[in-house]
């Protein structure tokens, strides 16, 4: 009996593993290809079993899929395995399948100035060295760069030319030359750069003096340089007799003629409802600019009161208590402050502040 | 050709909103195709997406009209209605007003009508509303002076009048 029940559960134990293989084994006709490194599984077995199927293959399509998973499984499990911060972690190997592009190709470059003209002319790029020595330091330097071998703007000791002015500072030139080069190099750069995403550069063409300009050029060159101020041509005065520019005004955007229609549609949409409501709509703007405006009125009225405190008490408080100011502000009131950042600090500290309040558009 | 600004949308809606309310919506979300609004030199023409799309490909300078132009804007920026609004304005009227033959010439060449020319009107139109006049036969009428039809009704003692404008 005993014999006979260890049997029956030595066989039930063989019976248990082949079902556990039977699970993951699977018989395929054709083996499938693996490209581990992208984790894929290419099955090339005719769809037979499919196609019988009927109008709802979800159940075969379902085993399918289970099956080439498994034997995908099966192929990691085969990989060596490392431990990696207390996990097991199985390297996977490098992708076979080469992927196509994501982007497009790059469109290729105009050439530069010089590399037109190099072309034309048929030169082609010298092979050089990178270091050259240098007498001076009596070693290797680079040719061109930081430290480089021959750089005329280091030396200690600079001949005058017997041409040359004996007051002008030669080191100076030099420096002034190196400086001109540089600038020119670059505004090369950025002229080869606009050129390759044709793009404009400002440029300062026809607003050099030349002598010999129209009313019109001169006109246009004294609004660059009025313009080109640190303020942006703010305060500069006009003449007495001068007019106002015309056409220097803020050039009006327009929504694109075809934008987003559905966009379009929403806006209006959510106008007519504004309109339609009954309640009066907060206006953000205004609300803000009521708001300064009654600071501002009261700070005056505490400021006008400090004065005559200050005259009574024969000025002994009055500058002073003119420049430390009023209470701070009430943060109070505020309904429909633009992002929080209507709180202006202590108030005193500069009467005239006024262009520098952040929040709603100024005096509307 | 350009789309209207928020400023502008607004004024207009508001001019068209006093005929036809809260209908309004429905000219602008159409079930049959998307219409929207343009400006064309000062004019504000409702169109749909796809003649738009074709007129755009028209310089601007050699486009006279596209679609139905609904009014234009005034040199100072107010929006006055046209006639070619009529046929989409109509359909939508809250208040409407219904003359009798004899006074509908007398209105189609400008002139007032009065209460005795009244067929009909709509319960509970206020003075100063803005209203749609329809002839006996629900056609909808515009008076001579044209370019505009703003009617509004006006109660003076003991009698209606209707001034078109």
């Amino acid at each position: 009996m005993e014999g006979q029940s260890v049997e029956e559960l030595l066989a039930k134990a063989e019976q248990d593993e082949a079902e556990k293989l039977q699970r993951i084994t699977v018989h395929k006709e054709l083996e499938l290809e693996f490209d581990l490194g992208n984790l894929l599984a290419s099955d090339r077995n005719p769809p037979t079993g499919l196609r019988c199927a009927g109008p709802t293959p979800e159940a075969e399509l379902r085993a399918l899929a289970r099956d080439n998973t498994q034997l995908l499984i099966n192929q990691l499990w085969q990989l060596p395995t490392e431990r990696v911060e207390e996990t097991i972690v199985a390297r996977l190997p490098e992708p076979t399948t080469r992927l196509p592009r994501e982007k497009p190709l790059p469109r290729p470059r105009p050439l530069t100035r010089w590399q037109q003209f190099a072309r034309l002319k048929g030169i082609r790029p010298k092979k050089k060295t990178n270091l050259v020595w240098d007498e001076v330091s009596g070693q290797w330097r680079r040719r061109w760069g930081y430290q480089r071998a021959r750089d005329d703007t280091k030396e200690w000791l600079i001949e005058v030319p017997g041409s040359a002015d004996p007051l002008e500072d030669q080191f100076a030139k030099r420096i002034q030359a190196k400086k001109e080069r540089v600038a020119k190099n670059e505004l090369n750069r950025l002229r080869n750069l606009a050129r390759a995403h044709k793009m404009q550069l400002p440029s300062a063409a026809g607003l050099h003096p030349t002598g010999h300009q129209s009313k019109e050029e001169l006109g246009r060159a004294m609004q660059v340089a009025k313009v080109s101020t640190a303020s942006v041509g703010r305060f500069q005065e006009r003449l007495p007799k001068e007019k106002a520019p015309r056409g220097s005004g803020k050039k009006r955007k327009f929504q694109p003629l075809f934008g987003d229609f559905a966009a379009e549609k929403k806006n209006q949409l959510e106008l007519l409802r504004v309109m339609n409501s009954k309640k009066p709509q907060l206006d953000v703007t205004r609300a803000t600019n009521k708001q300064m405006r009654e600071e501002d009125q009261e700070e005056a009225a505490k400021r006008r009161k400090m004065s005559q405190k200050g005259k009574r008490k024969g000025g002994r408080q009055g500058p002073g208590g003119k420049r430390k100011g009023g209470p701070p502000s009430q943060g109070g009131k505020r309904k429909g402050s633009l992002g929080g950042k209507m709180n202006s600090g202590p108030r005193g500290l500069g009467d005239k502040r006024k262009g520098q309040r952040p929040g709603g558009k100024r005096r509307k | 050709m350009r789309p209207l600004t928020e400023e502008e949308t607004r004024v207009m809606f508001e001019k068209i909103a006093k005929y036809i309310g809260e209908n309004l919506q429905l000219l602008v979300d159409r079930p049959d195709g998307t219409y929207c609004f343009r400006l064309h030199n000062d004019r504000v023409y409702y169109v749909s997406e796809k003649i738009m799309k074709l007129a755009a490909n028209i310089s601007g300078d050699k486009l006279v009209s596209l679609g139905t132009c609904f009014g234009k804007f005034t040199k100072t920026h107010k929006f006055r209605l046209h006639v070619t609004a009529l046929d989409y304005l109509a359909p939508y009227a809250k208040y409407k007003v219904w003359i009798k033959p004899g006074a509908e010439q007398s209105f189609l060449y400008g002139n007032h009508v009065l209460k005795s020319g009244l067929g009909r009107i709509t319960e509970n139109t206020s003075q100063y509303q803005g209203v749609v006049v329809y002839s006996m036969a629900d056609i909808p009428l515009v008076s001579r002076d044209g370019s505009y039809y703003r009617t509004q009704v006006l109660f003076y003692s003991r009698r209606i009048c209707f001034q078109s404008g």
